[in-house]
């Protein structure tokens, strides 16, 4: 995967996180895209798009908000490889472990953040573990969906193909 | 096939024979009604066999009848939904006007109750993240919007520009985390910091052990931090936590609804206002 795909993916998560924010956030839960994405993109193509994609993200996301730059970023890099050698490690192929990959990648991220907030005595959010586990389940499975849905859309799409191209092969017989 | 002999058949003959005679007899008796025999009998069986035809034909005339019936109701039936459809949509965009209008209106009022100089901006894009407040608006350093200004809305306080770029600016909400706003409770006039906290509720901190503050009461901008101007609303206390018979912290419901946020004004100027101009808005 090149590094203007993996752009163009965190791009348009950052896009679609702030455009449906209204409906992905609610009180404190909320569904962070960028975070599915890193995670998606690092058991996809491996520990170091993985990366990548974490930087690139956390630090767009961290800009765009009030807090400090880094802590974001720092958390999803660290998901983004760790997911990355997840997956070049063990096979990830059915939806129960990606989903326990997607709330884990969660579980790390608010982890990260709150100990770096914690380090530098910043404001954190009042984090409760039901509320914790329920955030990273909503994470993980919009993840889920999202890689169930990427499996299956190049398989519709070469099926599609195939069928055409045996209409066609048909005619050219008749 | 060769016709069978009809010598063979004679009870046959003979049947058709009699018939033959009933017939020609009966052409020349009359009934009753004074109608020849013949006719009678025939009408009558021609009759029966006429109104079972009729019957069949108006029964097919009926069936093909409601058929057509049928497909022009059916027709009939898909305009009048798509009619229905099209007026549904256009009273939304009614509602929707009105709504729209309403806002602006309220906006409008705050505008001139207030006597800042304001500008109007519309909310277009939310958070980037779940962990922070924030929105985006499209006016910028261009429309005159700096960073640490005010942002109204008909209700209350939406929050203060952190960052302004050419055409738009970063909005921090007053539930962020890092938000905070000098407040005063409009009732006591006890006064108090009240702080984002990233979930629904403000949290008021730095009252006073002994501070006056009851559920229900409204809190306002005090105006002493020099971004907020003064008597905006902030929001109503919902829940007060005490230590004791000391008031440690009282959480305070914003009056923004900010999951709805669509069109805010931005203070330009940082004149006071006089307290409780948009109590009647802000305080419902």
């Amino acid at each position: 995967m090149n590094a203007l795909k993996v752009l163009l993916g965190v791009v348009l998560a950052l896009v679609l996180q702030t455009l449906l924010s209204r409906f992905l956030v609610h009180g404190r839960l909320g569904v962070d895209l960028v975070l599915v994405v890193v995670t998606y993109l690092g058991l996809t193509s491996g520990p170091v798009v993985g990366l990548f994609a974490g930087t690139i993200g956390g630090l767009a996301q961290d800009a765009l908000s009030t807090g400090i730059i880094g802590i974001g970023s720092l958390a999803k890099t660290i998901v983004g490889f760790i997911s990355g050698i997840i997956g070049t490690q063990f096979i990830v192929s059915q939806p129960i472990p990606r989903f326990v990959v997607f709330v884990a990648a969660s579980i790390v991220q608010i982890g990260v953040v709150m100990s770096l907030e914690a380090l530098l005595e910043l404001r954190s959010l009042a984090r409760t573990y039901p509320l914790t586990l329920l955030e990273a389940a909503g994470n993980g499975l919009v993840g889920t969906v999202l890689f169930q849905l990427s499996d299956l859309l190049p398989r519709a799409i070469e099926r599609r193909k195939t069928a055409r191209g045996g209409v066609r092969v048909s005619r050219l017989r008749e | 096939m060769a016709l069978p002999d009809i010598r063979e058949r004679a009870g046959y003959l003979f049947l058709a024979v009699a018939v033959g005679h009933i017939v020609l007899i009966s052409a020349q008796v009359n009934s009753r009604s004074g109608i020849p025999l013949l006719q009678a009998v025939v009408f009558g069986a021609f009759s029966q066999v006429q109104r079972v035809a009729a019957s069949v034909v108006g029964s097919g005339q009926a069936i093909w009848r409601n058929y057509v019936d049928l497909r022009n109701v059916r027709a009939e039936n898909v305009e009048l939904r798509r009619r229905e459809a099209e007026l549904q949509v256009k009273l939304q965009q009614q509602r929707s006007q009105v709504e729209a209008t309403v806002r602006l209106q309220q906006l409008l009022d705050l505008r001139e109750q207030s006597g800042l100089a304001t500008t109007g901006a519309q909310v277009i894009a939310g958070s980037a993240t779940p962990d922070f407040r924030t929105v985006t608006i499209d006016k910028g350093r261009r429309d005159g919007v700096r960073a640490n200004t005010a942002v109204l809305a008909a209700p209350g306080i939406v929050g203060c520009v952190v960052t302004a770029s050419r055409g738009t600016a970063k909005v921090q909400l007053l539930v962020d985390r890092n938000a905070g706003i000098a407040g005063l409770v409009e009732r006591s006039r006890a006064q108090g910091i009240v702080l984002g906290t990233g979930e629904d509720l403000l949290r008021m901190e730095y009252l006073a052990a002994t501070a006056d503050v009851k559920q229900g009461d409204v809190v306002l901008s005090s105006g002493i931090d020099g971004i907020y101007p003064k008597g905006f609303t902030i929001g109503r206390v919902e829940r007060v936590e005490r230590a004791g018979t000391a008031i440690k912290a009282a959480y305070v419901r914003p009056a923004v609804d900010f999951a709805a946020l669509e069109e805010v004004l931005v203070v330009q100027g940082s004149q006071p206002t006089q307290p409780g101009v948009n109590r009647a808005e802000g305080g419902k």
